[in-house]
């Protein structure tokens, strides 16, 4: 059993300590907050879960193999770096880093002290997304020209005050939550932007952070595209996020319950028609133990308990591949002010 | 209380649609008004559908309006609320926090309840908060009848995860008390919902969960699901049975019919035709 515990019991902390909690090969043995309802309803109605405000009493009373750091992002090199020393394995949220000097120390300490490491990129553990991935790799649209990355969710639709998110130093904002989802995607599944032009960074109801992301991205294959991303477009009954990618014998449009693909020709090999093909996430789905609001979000568990089974760090979401997103965020950053 | 054997959902309503994020969209263009909904649903109730199983949305507040300015038409009509709507608490989540989100949704209750002993009683007393969460989405049901009361399976999944399986034990007590109603159970992970209500000594519960040939969303695997339609005590209520449409009507219920056990069968649909043949498909398939 893999011994697991979680800090910071937000949305996605619960969720987690949730999936967790059902893993077959899991221990979930403690939870940190600093919030007293949330762990008095664990004190009540889970007693077995050892709870701690102080991540270092943790750490240094409880025996983890693995730790998910849940935190908002301003935190989590101060909480994962002790964790790392220790030689516990981590699962970070995203996005990973605030500023790129903690990042770099995080990917350089996680290689030294050779732990599993992993950021919750939940994207590419969706099977829409990864199909989409393996047909452009495998040529079906031939010569890539061009592509888009959307985002559109209705998170801030009035002005009013929030949480941590509508905080940019504390790495709240569209673009550290809704736009890293896409570029991470864009990353992952084409390949990497090294330039960015023309950024907006275009504020509607916020006063502090953006709310919409919008740029051009040049990847290092020389491929260019469109970002488009708006966190407050409440024609959107949750957050939806699409990529399309056109080449010379076709077209790919993909989002995370289905992919549609045009071709001029037939490929006989995909076994795609001529024309328009659809295949649904039906299919496409990964097969979970425990389901909770997505495959995704199970199937990233599961990879990451598994590669700590096996003592093999994984090829999916690494730290560097995080912090890589967090480079090209800073880049839109940057050129939004030019 | 016997469920009726079809139950009318309502994602296509809400612009739920798990098979395509587009169909969603052209849905909610086409269901923008309460006028169209009720119009989709006087046909089904035409047809003989006595059971509209919905979600807490906001937009159902103006259907359980018509209804009850509309005493005789549908006096005898019921509704399976099933609650919380969760993206609303999810996105207020994102934006307010956890507390935030508590204020925004019970502020009245909060109010006196913090007036009580702040925070620190509500600290202690978690039933009482779902308590007031559960009476502050009943209201739109005033009036009406609603024999079963389902929760969401996001909220019944994480709760189940996390283990805390007396949180089903308090709910079940109190839509039986306070409703004098049945309590239902939305899961996408069945075997293991229904081993934690029995460990916490709740007996034959209605369970809605994903059911189809092809395993969709049946978490556990198909084989446990099969196994504990067969052999354990519970009131199944089928739910996915087209797999989001990658089956074919006819071959989806026949799949469903080789379980007696499975009282009802949950299904949407927004034409009068496909209505009446998915309905007649569900009642012969169950009577043969």
């Amino acid at each position: 059993m893999i011994k697991t515990a979680v800090i910071g019991l937000g949305k996605m902390g619960l969720s987690h300590v949730a999936i967790l909690g059902a893993h077959p090969d899991v221990d979930l043995v403690a939870v940190c907050d600093t919030s007293q309802i949330i762990l008095s309803a664990f004190k009540q109605y889970n007693p077995k879960i050892k709870l701690y405000e102080d991540f270092n009493k943790m750490y240094a009373n409880e025996q983890l193999d693995a730790v998910f750091v849940v935190t908002p992002t301003k935190v989590h090199y101060l909480m994962a770096k002790p964790a790392i020393e220790k030689g516990i394995h981590v699962f970070c949220e995203k996005p990973f880093s605030l500023t790129i000097d903690e990042g770099e120390e995080l990917v350089a300490l996680a290689n030294q002290h050779k732990i599993i490491n992993q950021v919750g990129f939940h994207n590419n553990f969706i099977g829409t997304f990864r199909e989409l991935k393996r047909l452009i790799k495998e040529g079906v649209i031939g010569e890539w020209f061009h592509f888009t990355g959307e985002a559109y969710g209705p998170v801030v639709t009035k002005s009013k005050g929030g949480t941590w998110r509508s905080k940019t130093s504390e790495g709240g904002g569209c673009l550290n939550d809704y736009a890293s989802h896409v570029v991470n995607l864009i990353q992952e599944c084409i390949d990497r932007p090294i330039k960015v032009k023309g950024t907006l960074l275009k504020k509607f109801y916020s006063k502090e952070v953006e709310d919409g992301v919008f740029s051009s991205l040049i990847l290092s294959n020389g491929l260019s595209g469109t970002l488009s991303v708006n966190w407050s477009d409440e024609t959107y009954r949750k957050m939806s996020t699409s990529l399309m990618v056109i080449g010379s014998k076709g077209k790919i449009i993909c989002d995370a319950t289905e992919i549609k693909i045009y071709l001029k020709e037939e490929n006989k090999k995909e076994g795609l028609a001529k024309g328009w093909s659809i295949k649904y996430i039906t299919e496409l789905a990964l097969p979970v133990n425990f389901y909770l609001r997505g495959e995704e979000y199970s199937a990233q568990i599961d990879y990451f308990i598994d590669n700590i089974k096996n003592n093999k760090q994984g090829e999916i979401n690494t730290f560097e591949q995080a912090l890589y997103t967090d480079k090209v965020s800073q880049m839109l950053i940057n050129d939004s002010k030019l | 209380m016997k469920m009726d054997r079809v139950l009318f959902g309502d994602n296509q309503f809400f612009a739920v649609n798990h098979l395509s994020d587009e169909k969603s969209r052209q849905q909610s263009m086409r269901f923008k008004d309460t006028k169209s909904i009720m119009y989709v649903l006087d046909q089904a109730i035409d047809l003989g559908i006595n059971t509209f199983m919905c979600t807490t949305h906001d937009r159902i507040g103006e259907i359980t309006e018509i209804m009850r300015k509309n005493k005789p038409r549908y006096q005898d009509f019921n509704i399976f609320p099933s609650m919380p709507y969760a993206h609303k608490y999810a996105n207020a989540v994102t934006e307010l926090g956890i507390i935030g989100t508590i204020k925004e949704y019970v502020p009245g209750n909060l109010f006196s309840f913090a007036a009580k002993g702040g925070l620190a009683v509500l600290n202690k007393d978690f039933s009482k908060l779902m308590e007031m969460l559960i009476d502050a989405e009943m209201k739109m049901f005033k009036g009406v009848k609603t024999p079963v009361i389902f929760i969401q399976n996001v909220l019944v999944d994480m709760v189940l995860g996390m283990g805390m399986y007396e949180v089903f034990a308090q709910y079940h007590a109190y839509i039986k008390r306070k409703y004098d109603a049945e309590p239902g159970y939305i899961t996408m992970n069945m075997p293991k919902l229904l081993d934690a209500l029995e460990s916490v000594g709740i007996e034959n519960p209605i369970i809605c969960s994903s059911i189809n040939k092809i395993g969709f969303r049946m978490s556990g695997g198909i084989g446990l699901y099969e196994q504990y339609l067969k052999e354990k005590t519970f009131r199944p209520v089928a739910m996915q049975v087209l797999a989001a449409g990658a089956l074919r009507p006819k071959e989806a219920i026949e799949y469903l019919s080789k379980f007696p056990k499975i009282e009802s069968v949950l299904f949407g649909a927004s034409s009068k035709a496909h209505i009446e043949e998915t309905k007649m498909l569900i009642e012969s398939s169950f009577q043969s």
